[in-house]
């Protein structure tokens, strides 16, 4: 005979004891998410309001490098929505979703978005901003004040680029190419205006990193133990001084040509045409780099720590970011191989547009390279990272096919071209934008994110990217011109739009995962450990998890290579895990203290790089 | 004279003679660009190939067994170093020597060339021979003859291109460019515009009509239009000349104002002025289509100045007047049965054997 057993009342009148997952001693009480704040006192929305005025007054580096990823990323966010528009249009014969001038104002501003608002400022104003400063082991950039007026100016131009929306919009692709952009419609003038402005931030973000790295290294700090993500930093910084006052005089030029008609563009003023192209691409060639050197960074770093490997050839993967950043001055006009620009110029363009292949090759080689005899640990950052590799190769093979003159002919302002550069700047920068995001995630928020949903989304956006993009290969060679509405002298490429389309679906879900999986980490995510995943610069070895409010509580002395797993990680036994099964802090108990050698007179035997 | 009036469908590309990746070579100097392309295309795969095989490889090979894997020291070889540099600054001096030979022997058009005018303007393009013969959105060719285009444009950038014939240039306001090819087969080829022009940039299509010598000569001479009444030669043009992008003849709505149902109304003006529709107003509209911008209207139409003569303008009209039940009988009947001609005379075709002489065929 059964009995009832009577059954527990759910609710407990005992408070439970609220668990850290941080071991004792090691809570991260101080961090830069807290402090500086107001004190508990301060309750309600005096608090909030506290909060808020604290963030938007800060000079601190890493609160500034999280606005900007909220920015960027609201940005790609947008753009995303427009790429989407775009691909849905193009998924049935003639008007699907809007009509031909609505198109033409989608993938303008599709581009304009993704160039200017998200991809340019992506890496070095966010990740960089955040780690620049502690992996040199500075409490700050060299002028936080000017720091955060880039920022604010980012956002002043981002917001007048945007308000050229309710003047008519825009229409002329993000290259505002004249004369077709000297007659249309007035939201020219506020893109291009919301342009001129951004480039101030990127200039002073770029000569912020410059003084940063020059002189603020920390003791034991020489340029052969400067993590690579620094010297890609660096090499862009370069880029971004010199070339985006280039953008700047372009846009004003453009400006003044639309509203006093001063005739240097527009034919029909005697202006040339071909002029605006040679601007423009001075600067916006030049910008492609400024775009993927800091992906190059992140890539180096997130190889070494997931192979547990002193990144292969250090040397020759700083070097070649630098011998980037100044070839990439050279080869503007590559982009104007049929644009009535002199034949001999062509000829030299492209020769020195092979050139500039040659280091990227070097660092996939020596990437690859750098996991044999390593010890390959397959998570979300890793997957992204070699995901990266494959895509950035594909990128850059295509990029010596419309290098070549003879066939660019064929495939210039094809979808070839449009699957070529998305591969580069979608395959190579947004994935190592999440490669880093994934890594340094735990250090930013101090919240572990799931790593299955996490590796799912890995999975996704590299089926998905895929799909969407590499079927624009077959397109572009078939002769589908870019920037069309419509395809009604070529109908039977619509099955090959259609599964382009159904891939932008996949990827659209792929990046809302990560994004979901970011946002719940917040919320509901585990603590992270101190390294979780066993890096070994200064901002795993040296902070805690988040890093406080100064960084270090001493200025560390560095005794060892980026890459020298060996040294940073003494005691390594289970500790490492991304998962947050052993949440042990790893470095906090070093902090500031030379790890295994006395000092650093003494050097080390082996090279400076390890 | 049979001329095939569309471009053939590539339905079935990715099983065509030319495979997945390039449409099929149509011009002398297509093959060029192909053997280039073919090569790049095979190199980088096996490439891509062995980064993707030796990533595959490390990461089984060096998979992280234990989270307490220690590094092993790597010493830098320089040999390798020095390999994966040189072999491909090889492989890309190969390419660039390459491309840059075939840049110069695929652009450079032979002398005897036989040379048609291009005009790009918003969105069709016009072609002008060398005995004065328009045409638009289409032009005939002769085969096996070597054809040099002289472009320009008169409002923004456009871009030439043909697919299939590999070749492709901008087309500049206020500068001349050119394209060439020759093409070894008769048919009829796609030309794109491949620089962003605008709303209907991709509708700025024409066709290459690629026909044997004979018959080319056979349409050069002939006039155009010549044995059409007034009427329906207005219903040729309004196609030919492009009207149709933004004109309705059905009432609807375009970037202009329809055709149909305002012959002969009072028509509103931008600035605040009206007039009657009649013949008077609408070549002048034709001509000089700023001076009278109807009310609720863009003004996006170019100027017709030059491209049209005296009798094609009277068959717009005609045309025009036809659709709202307005035509004469003289415009509606054909030239040789009373019809009107439009200009006043006789159309005078060109002799038949001038035409012969004036195109430089190398057989």
């Amino acid at each position: 005979m059964a009995t009832l057993t009577p059954t527990q009342p759910r609710t407990s009148t005992v408070p439970r004891k609220k668990r850290s997952a941080y071991p004792e001693g090691h809570e991260p009480v101080h961090n830069f998410l807290r402090e500086p704040g107001p004190g508990p006192e301060v309750t309600g929305f005096k608090r909030f309001r506290a909060i808020a005025w604290e963030w938007m007054t800060t000079v601190d580096h890493k609160r500034i490098g999280l606005m900007y990823l909220v920015s960027v990323s609201a940005a790609f966010a947008l753009g995303g929505i427009l790429a989407l528009l775009v691909r849905l249009e193009l998924m049935t014969q003639g008007e699907t979703v809007m009509g031909p001038d609505a198109y033409n104002q989608v993938f303008t501003l599709h581009g304009i978005v993704m160039v200017f608002l998200f991809i340019v400022p992506s890496i070095p104003a966010s990740l960089g901003n955040f780690l620049l400063p502690i992996m040199v082991g500075a409490k700050d950039v060299a002028f936080p004040k000017l720091n955060l007026a880039s920022f604010y100016i980012y956002g002043i131009g981002a917001i007048v680029a945007v308000a050229g929306l309710f003047f008519g919009g825009v229409d002329t692709g993000w290259t505002f190419y004249t004369p077709y952009s000297k007659s249309t419609v007035d939201g020219v003038l506020f893109m291009g205006l919301g342009v001129f402005i951004m480039g101030f931030s990127s200039i002073l973000t770029g000569l912020n990193f410059i003084v940063t790295i020059h002189k603020m290294r920390a003791p034991g700090m020489t340029w052969n133990r400067l993590p690579l993500f620094l010297w890609s930093i660096y090499a862009t910084s370069i880029v971004q001084v010199l070339a985006t006052p280039v953008i700047g005089i372009t846009m004003l030029l453009l400006f003044l040509e639309r509203v006093l008609q001063i005739g240097i563009f527009d034919p029909a003023l005697g202006g040339d045409p071909v002029l605006f192209q040679h601007f423009f691409w001075f600067y916006s060639h030049p910008a492609v780099y400024i775009m993927i050197l800091p992906a190059f960074g992140v890539i180096s770093e997130l190889m070494g720590t997931f192979s547990r490997q002193r990144v292969y050839g250090y040397r020759a993967v700083a070097l070649s970011s630098v011998a980037i950043a100044l070839l990439g001055f050279l080869v503007w006009g590559h982009h104007m191989f049929t644009s009535g620009q002199s034949p001999v110029s062509s000829v030299i363009f492209s020769l020195i547009t092979f050139l500039i292949g040659i280091p990227s090759g070097i660092k996939i080689f020596n990437w690859i390279w750098t996991m044999y005899k390593g010890s390959v640990w397959l998570q979300t950052p890793m997957l992204y990272a070699l995901t990266f590799l494959f895509l950035f190769t594909i990128g850059g093979v295509t990029g010596i096919m419309v290098g070549a003159l003879a066939a660019d002919i064929h495939l210039h302002d094809t979808y070839f071209v449009v699957a070529h550069f998305h591969y580069v700047m979608m395959g190579g920068t947004v994935m190592a934008m999440l490669g880093g995001l994934h890594y340094w995630w735990p250090k930013m928020t101090g919240k572990l994110y799931s790593e299955r949903w996490g590796k799912i989304s890995a999975l996704l956006v590299f089926l998905g990217f895929n799909m969407t993009f590499f079927i624009q290969f077959i397109m572009g060679s078939q002769g589908m011109p870019r920037r069309y509405y419509d395809y009604p002298d070529m109908p039977w490429l619509e099955p090959l739009h259609q599964a382009s389309t159904m891939g932008s679906w996949v990827l659209g879900v792929g990046l809302m995962i990560v994004l979901i999986n970011g946002i719940h980490s917040l919320f509901r995510g585990k603590p992270a450990p101190g390294n979780p995943w066993g890096g070994a610069t200064l901002e795993w070895t040296a902070t805690t998890t988040p890093p406080d409010h100064h960084n270090f509580k001493r200025t560390p002395l560095v005794t060892h290579g980026p890459y020298d797993y060996n040294a940073a990680l003494p005691h390594l036994r289970e500790q490492v895990s991304g998962d947050g099964a052993a949440a042990v802090p790893v470095p906090d108990i070093a902090v500031g203290v030379p790890q295994n050698e006395p000092s650093i007179e003494d050097g080390t035997r082996q090279p400076d790089s390890l | 004279m049979q001329i095939e009036e569309t471009a053939p469908t590539r339905q079935e590309f990715f099983t065509g003679e030319n495979g997945l990746w390039l449409p099929p070579q149509e011009s002398t100097t297509a093959h060029q660009i192909d053997s280039l392309f073919n090569f790049i295309l095979y190199s980088s795969t096996i490439l891509t190939l062995i980064v993707a095989a030796a990533m595959v490889y490390f990461i089984y090979k060096y998979r992280r067994k234990s989270h307490a894997d220690r590094a092993v020291d790597v010493h830098e070889s320089k040999w390798l170093e020095v390999s994966w540099i040189a072999i491909p600054t090889l492989l890309v001096l190969v390419v660039f020597f390459w491309g840059f030979t075939a840049y110069v022997n695929t652009s450079i058009p032979p002398a005897n060339s036989y040379e048609i005018s291009v005009t790009g303007q918003k969105w069709d393009w016009s072609f002008e021979y060398p005995n004065g013969k328009q045409t638009v959105k289409e032009i005939v060719v002769p085969v096996n003859t070597p054809i040099k285009l002289e472009m320009t444009s008169i409002d923004v950038l456009h871009s030439f291109y043909v697919p299939e014939f590999r070749i492709k240039h901008d087309v500049i306001p206020n500068r001349y460019s050119y394209v060439w090819f020759e093409a070894p087969e008769q048919g009829v080829y796609q030309v794109l515009c491949t620089e962003y022009c605008g709303t209907l940039h991709s509708d700025m299509g024409a066709l290459i009509k690629v026909v044997s010598y004979d018959d080319f000569a056979t349409w050069l001479a002939s006039g155009d239009g010549e044995d059409l009444s007034l009427v329906a030669y207005g219903e040729v043009l309004y196609e030919q000349q492009g009207c149709n992008a933004c004109h309705s003849i059905d009432g609807s709505d375009g970037t202009g104002p329809t055709w149909l149902g305002t012959w002969g109304e009072q028509r509103p003006f931008e600035d605040g002025t009206s007039a009657v529709m009649d013949a008077e107003y609408t070549i002048e509209s034709i001509l000089y289509p700023g001076n009278k911008i109807v009310q609720g209207y863009p003004p996006a139409m170019a100027s017709y100045q030059g491209r049209l003569d005296e009798r094609q303008l009277n068959a717009i009209v005609a045309y025009m007047k036809d659709l709202n039940g307005a035509a004469t009988p003289e415009e509606l009947a054909p030239p040789g049965e009373g019809g009107d001609t439009g200009d006043g005379t006789e159309a005078d075709a060109p002799p038949a054997d001038d035409a012969s002489e004036t195109p430089a065929v190398e057989a």
